[in-house]
């Protein structure tokens, strides 16, 4: 167990150096410079070599390289170009309000989507069981920039009933202690602020949690059905057990293995979405923050972010990895 | 002598083209009794015995005859009550133990299902109750093979495992669907003689798929022959076996392997003796039919 996780760890480590080595080359092979970002129109040529001067990037490539590196290694993300501000700083107050949205859109998929694969299991006889497919094939074709558009339109514009942007009403604004707003507020019995954070969230998890409910509700289906055709299904059947119970107890502990491993997969893309998603409804997370970064070229910022990005990414497959073995027997030791 | 389970006329053809796959079986299965239920593949044992316990797929529709368990007529009466009354009364010994034991369940939890559903055991008495029916199934350390999953053990583990949870619920009527084809044959010797030893203590009521003639005169007390659907012959197995009356049980008896005479060699069925079985099916058909 040890030696998996020494190893584990090596691998992570190796795949960070690699994400910040190509994040690093990429960002000074684009085109566009972060201090003519910040200049104004009067700034003479001196102004302009003294601030690169004071970033360091008028150093070499290499030694820029290196410097990051090793303030990196001492836990300095550096200084933020366009915001004058500690990165890691930045990327801890804007982590928690993500992963609050991450991992509600994926609770509400994970729901939602075995909602429907246990359903369409249940009625796989029957002709309504074509129209689920159908509705699940709507699903997981529409991409979740598309389904943000839509309930923008939907449930902002149309029937405005939910806010558009923003992640609390501002006139509610209390001291959070920390930036798991929705998490604090429940845990404080302040269920007016976790009403609107909920409120202000149900656009943005909708729109990211859609497209992968299809996609669990899909795989899992496929899974169910061919767990329902087992022997052990049948003699279970003989016992006397309900389809449902079927469904639940005899085939489910046998279908969430694979669809709990495509699951986690597909979970790295509904990260990646949150950028999009984020800027769409202006909710205050680590995506909406990277479209700026990119947008004012502000290299430190776009290099931590990516590596936060890199850092949740191999959590995930880890998470992922350790569910399907518990949930296989087979791949247990012992 | 009242029959605890009567098929009465059954019928059933294939939904895909309506070809016949039963053509009016009768059977009794009387009380306490091992009924041998015989014929080569396609003979329709295996369908018989799933209409029974309501597991029959899609593909077969059954269209006349009925199949009394108790006076209730197992065809007819809604799902729901079915499925009560052969979770509570029917049990069945699966064919292929490998794969008829859920490989994401313990075992202790398999064993105790019907326990919990039937007999209203909460779960630490089905516990104990699974842990004496191991013992009596000759599993060693059984309270180590409760926590086990179906892949520590062996195919003869299993089967046993699946012949415990069979009389678990103490059933009126078991199935065994060819329950020794898939082990060893050392493992099917022991495995039959468990099987008869706990129908015998039970008293249980059995019906044995095979198309083994050796296990049939081992274990049964009555026999149904079947070809194509059809029953070629039914007696008790003393009489099908020192006085067959059909030409097709006398060839199938004298096309078994006699290990105790291996001057005898193999016997294959004369062509002419299935010839004259399709004949009669065809002129059953016929009739019915016409």
């Amino acid at each position: 167990m040890i030696g998996l996780i020494t190893k584990r760890a090596g691998m992570a480590a190796v795949t960070l150096f690699g994400v910040a080595v190509v994040v690093f080359g990429l960002l000074r092979v684009a085109p566009g410079d972060p201090i003519a970002m910040m200049i104004g129109p009067g700034a003479t040529a001196d102004d302009i070599l003294r601030l690169r001067a004071s970033y360091g990037l008028d150093q070499p490539l290499i030694n820029q390289f290196w410097i990051w590196l090793g303030s990196l290694l001492q836990g300095d993300f550096g200084t933020s170009i366009s915001r004058r501000i500690d990165v890691g700083q930045l990327l801890l107050e804007r982590l928690p309000a993500t992963i609050e949205l991450a991992l509600m859109a994926l609770l509400v998929s994970m729901v939602l989507g075995g909602f429907i694969a246990i359903i369409g299991t249940l009625w796989r006889r029957h002709w309504a069981s074509g129209a689920i497919d159908g509705v699940n094939g709507v699903l997981l074709a529409i991409p979740e920039f598309v389904w943000a558009l839509a309930l923008v339109l939907a449930l902002g514009v149309a029937f405005p009933v939910l806010p558009l942007s923003g992640r609390i009403n501002p006139s509610l604004t209390t001291d959070f202690r920390t930036g798991f707003s929705l998490l604090e507020s429940l845990l404080i019995f302040r269920f007016d602020l976790a009403a609107d954070l909920a409120r202000h969230m149900t656009m943005p998890v909708l729109a990211l949690a859609l497209p992968l409910a299809g996609i669990i509700a899909r795989v899992l289906r496929e899974a169910l059905s061919e767990a329902m055709m087992q022997d052990y299904v049948t003699l279970a059947r003989v016992k006397g057990m309900s389809e449902l119970r079927l469904i639940l107890f005899e085939a489910m502990r046998n279908a969430i293995g694979p669809t709990l491993a495509l699951t986690g997969v597909q979970f790295t893309f509904l990260i990646g979405g949150t950028v999009i998603v984020e800027k769409i409804f202006s909710y205050p997370g680590l995506g909406n923050m990277a479209i700026d970064a990119v947008v004012n070229r502000d290299f430190p910022l776009i290099q931590g972010l990516v590596l936060m990005f890199g850092v949740i990414f191999i959590l995930i497959n880890l998470l992922v990895d350790f569910a399907v073995v518990a949930f296989n027997p087979r791949l247990r030791h012992g | 002598m009242s029959a605890l389970l009567s098929i009465e006329n059954l019928s059933a053809v294939s939904r895909r083209d309506g070809k016949p796959i039963l053509r009016d079986v009768s059977l009794q299965v009387e009380s306490g009794t091992i009924h041998g239920l015989v014929g080569e593949s396609g003979a329709g044992k295996s369908t018989i015995s799933k209409i029974v316990l309501g597991i029959v797929s899609g593909g077969v529709v059954v269209t006349a005859g009925r199949v009394m368990l108790d006076g209730k007529d197992l065809v007819q009466i809604p799902e729901r009550d079915k499925r009560i009354l052969i979770g509570s009364q029917l049990a069945l010994i699966p064919q292929d133990p490998l794969t008829a034991l859920n490989p994401g369940r313990h075992i202790g939890d398999q064993l105790t299902d019907s326990l919990r559903m039937w007999k209203g055991f909460n779960r630490k008495a089905a516990w104990a109750r699974a842990l004496e029916l191991l013992d009596h199934v000759a599993i060693r350390d059984p309270a180590r093979v409760m926590d086990q999953f179906p892949h520590h053990l062996s195919g003869g583990m299993r089967q046993r495992v699946l012949i415990a949870a069979a009389f678990a619920i103490e059933p009126k009527l078991l199935i065994a669907d060819e329950p020794t084809t898939a082990l060893d044959a050392t493992v099917q010797k022991q495995v039959l003689q468990l099987l008869k030893r706990l129908q015998a203590e039970h008293g249980t009521s059995v019906v044995f798929v095979t198309h083994d003639l050796g296990v049939v005169a081992q274990i049964c007390d009555d026999v149904t022959l079947l070809f194509q659907g059809k029953v070629m012959e039914q007696g008790t197995a003393a009489t099908i076996f020192n006085a067959p009356r059909h030409a097709y049980t006398r060839a199938l008896l004298a096309a078994s392997p006699r290990y105790d005479n291996p001057a005898a060699g193999l016997n294959p069925i004369d062509d002419a003796v299935i010839a004259a079985c399709y004949a009669q099916i065809q002129q059953f058909d016929g009739v019915q039919h016409g």
